[in-house]
């Protein structure tokens, strides 16, 4: 994590050298101070390291053959279906209906997305879902950091109360909000409208306890108080203290809730028909026997997982390190 | 929507320009007031959005579910609701289905749970050694968490199929008689189980291995000077360090296989809100959703939920017991 300082450029005009508005003062001691704090913690950060490396090498010994053939095999299995999927998809249904199965790529993959993308709705529901997700995510940081923030550095009453609450939330499953959900939902009339979707699952009570968690540790305590000092209100200390240092973890926030969201099955196949649907729910009319054929059904799945899965290679060493971030302190 | 816009702007407000005649820093009367009420506030506003929702989308239903499962209420006209007291609960534990959802859940919980946690242990131990493209391990472990619950299902559907399946192919190869996943009730419910297993093992590996980075070097040194083997060195150091995540996991992967819905319902393709012909993979959630939405009783489907929320307050109870338990013995 770095602490990016966000101040201005200095100013040469002679206007506001004479007259140093109080502003652009804070702004540089706030700098001062991050510049302090850094150079205060970077030799902290340090001096263990050569320490533990050490002792790592001792104990942390390199894997043998052995481990890596558990992996390859683990491995294996984890990516198998989806490639199967795919070598599914570019069969025909005539061949998925012999023994032995295909295992290798066939030449029908862009008829049958093309069916999959007309028959089954598919170019809607992946642009239903993009538009879902991506609002998920984006009100889910959004929510989430400033409610963190407020959790984490914030002095309130009934913060404590609050605060438990929403980890006890945590625990409440979907079922038990379907169904007067739905009723809600029928009465305003809703149905097959995506705001039906997106409203229940704009904040997360995961995101605030994980946001709270990473500000606690992350941000300065001195660094929200020495705004304070200056005059600084709350909603440029969100903009210019809380916003850069957790910038880290709302990306990695950011692409959690949006996997949750583009997975998202219970609500979406009730609140959402085949009119209207995301991709879970074309896929939920795929599998039910919307379409028969079986090498449509497959290249449905395949469109519906691409996008995850590339974003996936391109992210998911970050994607990675943030559950493994997560885990420990959750 | 509108009431998140407005508290930022609340926030927003008591952002004074320096009041030019009173010159610089010193805060005029109503400036300090301002400012105060900034920073006794702002904190309310910040958490509000949250809290806002929450009570929207989590808390209300969640009351709003229990008041309906003492009605009467039918699916075409959810507005009229017709006091029956408990009878929907007598109806519940009269109903030979309702018991065999429950133990469904139970057997295909443990089924999925206990394998699913064990290997995600092992291969964190395996993660934890040095590797080369440890990275590229780790993602290629965690890609199926990234496949929805639907097109992971729609994959081992047609993996799992009785006459062309390649699950059965392969059985068949080594000279075992085709087993018919569907309709069995333990061959089902193992390949109900397997999606999810399929589905979590790298995640729950990733969070097992981010404890394992956190335990202190200094107990495996220790160790090691007492001569424990590597073996010994898991069993005694990183098992027991890894205690409250290990409940932890198991807390969260039981809280997922008491809403299993997804998988059972695709798995049974058209008619899958039974669970298969003879209800044999027919979880409480499926079970839910065919009260409220396949037989209209919205009231009964609440009360469904409502049980489901007790069984959930049961485990945390539970775990929390253990928990504390385990803080004693140590």
């Amino acid at each position: 994590m770095t602490l990016t300082t966000t101040g201005r450029p200095k100013r040469e005009g002679p206007g506001p050298r004479r007259r140093p508005r109080t502003r652009t003062a804070a702004l540089r001691r706030l700098r001062r101070l991050r510049r302090r704090l850094r150079s205060r913690r970077r030799p902290g950060r340090q001096a263990p390291t050569p320490a533990t490396a050490r002792t790592r090498a001792g104990r942390q010994l390199h894997g043998g053959p052995l481990t890596y053939a558990v992996l390859a095999v683990f491995t294996a299995g984890s990516l198998f279906p989806l490639v199967w999927t795919a070598v599914t998809a570019s069969r025909d249904n005539m061949r998925l209906a012999k023994t032995p199965p295909p295992f290798w790529f066939g030449t029908r993959l862009a008829e049958n997305t093309a069916t999959a993308w007309t028959e089954a709705n598919m170019g809607l529901a992946l642009l239903n879902t993009l538009l879902v997700a991506g609002t998920v995510a984006l009100g889910t940081v959004l929510f989430c950091t400033v409610a963190g923030f407020a959790f984490a550095k914030l002095k309130f009453r009934f913060s404590g109360a609050l605060l438990l609450l929403t980890i006890g939330t945590m625990m409440v499953p979907p079922q038990l909000s379907v169904v007067p959900l739905f009723m809600v939902v029928a009465e305003l009339k809703w149905t097959d409208q995506l705001q039906s979707v997106v409203l229940p699952t704009l904040v997360s009570a995961f995101g605030v306890f994980f946001m709270r968690q990473y500000l606690l540790e992350a941000l300065p305590g001195e660094l929200v108080e020495a705004a304070r000092v200056d005059g600084a209100s709350s909603l440029r200390i969100i903009w210019h203290v809380v916003f850069p240092v957790a910038r880290p973890a709302m990306a990695v926030l950011a692409m959690l809730s949006f996997v949750q969201a583009w997975n998202d099955f219970f609500w979406p196949i009730i609140a959402l028909t085949q009119e209207n649907p995301t991709v879970q729910v074309a896929l939920t009319g795929l599998g039910r026997g919307y379409v028969p054929d079986q090498a449509v059904i497959m290249a449905g799945a395949l469109l519906g997982t691409l996008p995850l899965l590339l974003a996936f290679t391109l992210f998911g060493k970050q994607i990675v390190g943030g559950i493994m971030r997560g885990a420990v302190k959750g | 929507m509108t009431a998140t816009a407005r508290t930022p702007a609340a926030a927003g407000t008591p952002v004074p320009r320096p009041p030019r005649a009173q010159g610089r820093g010193a805060p005029g009367p109503w400036r300090s007031r301002l400012y105060r009420w900034d920073v006794r506030y702002t904190p309310y506003a910040f958490v509000a959005p949250f809290f806002l929702f929450f009570g929207a989308f989590g808390l209300f239903p969640l009351i709003y579910t229990g008041w309906a499962s003492l009605h009467r209420v039918e699916l075409a006209s959810p507005d009229h609701m017709e006091w029956v007291g408990l009878h929907n609960y007598v109806r519940l534990l009269d109903d030979a289905f309702f018991w065999n959802a429950l133990r469904n859940t139970l057997t295909i919980g443990v089924l999925s749970t206990v394998p699913q946690l064990l290997m995600a242990l092992w291969l964190a131990h395996l993660l934890h050694y040095r590797l080369r493209a440890a990275t590229f391990w780790r993602v290629a472990l965690l890609t199926p968490y990234a496949t929805s619950v639907a097109a992971a299902t729609l994959v081992f559907v047609l993996l799992y199929g009785r006459d062309y399946g390649m699950v059965n192919w392969a059985l068949g190869s080594l000279g075992i008689s085709p087993v018919d996943w569907q309709n069995g009730t333990w061959s089902s419910q193992i390949a109900v189980s397997s999606i999810v297993i399929w589905r979590w093992t790298g995640y729950n590996a990733l969070i097992y291995l981010a404890a394992m980075q956190a335990v202190p070097d200094e107990l495996y040194e220790s160790a090691a000077l007492d001569g424990a083997s590597r073996r010994q060195q898991f069993r005694y150091v990183t098992v027991p360090a890894l205690r409250p995540t290990i409940l932890f996991t198991v807390v969260v992967s039981t809280i997922g296989a008491t809403q299993l819905f997804g998988e059972p319902l695709l798995f049974g393709g058209a008619g899958g809100q039974k669970g298969g012909a003879s209800h044999q993979f027919q979880t409480l959630g499926l079970y839910l959703y065919e009260q409220g939405w396949f037989n209209f009783h919205l009231g009964r489907a609440s009360a469904v939920a409502w049980t489901m929320f007790l069984i959930l307050l049961l485990i945390a109870a539970a775990n929390m017991l253990i928990a504390r338990r385990l803080r004693k013995s140590h």
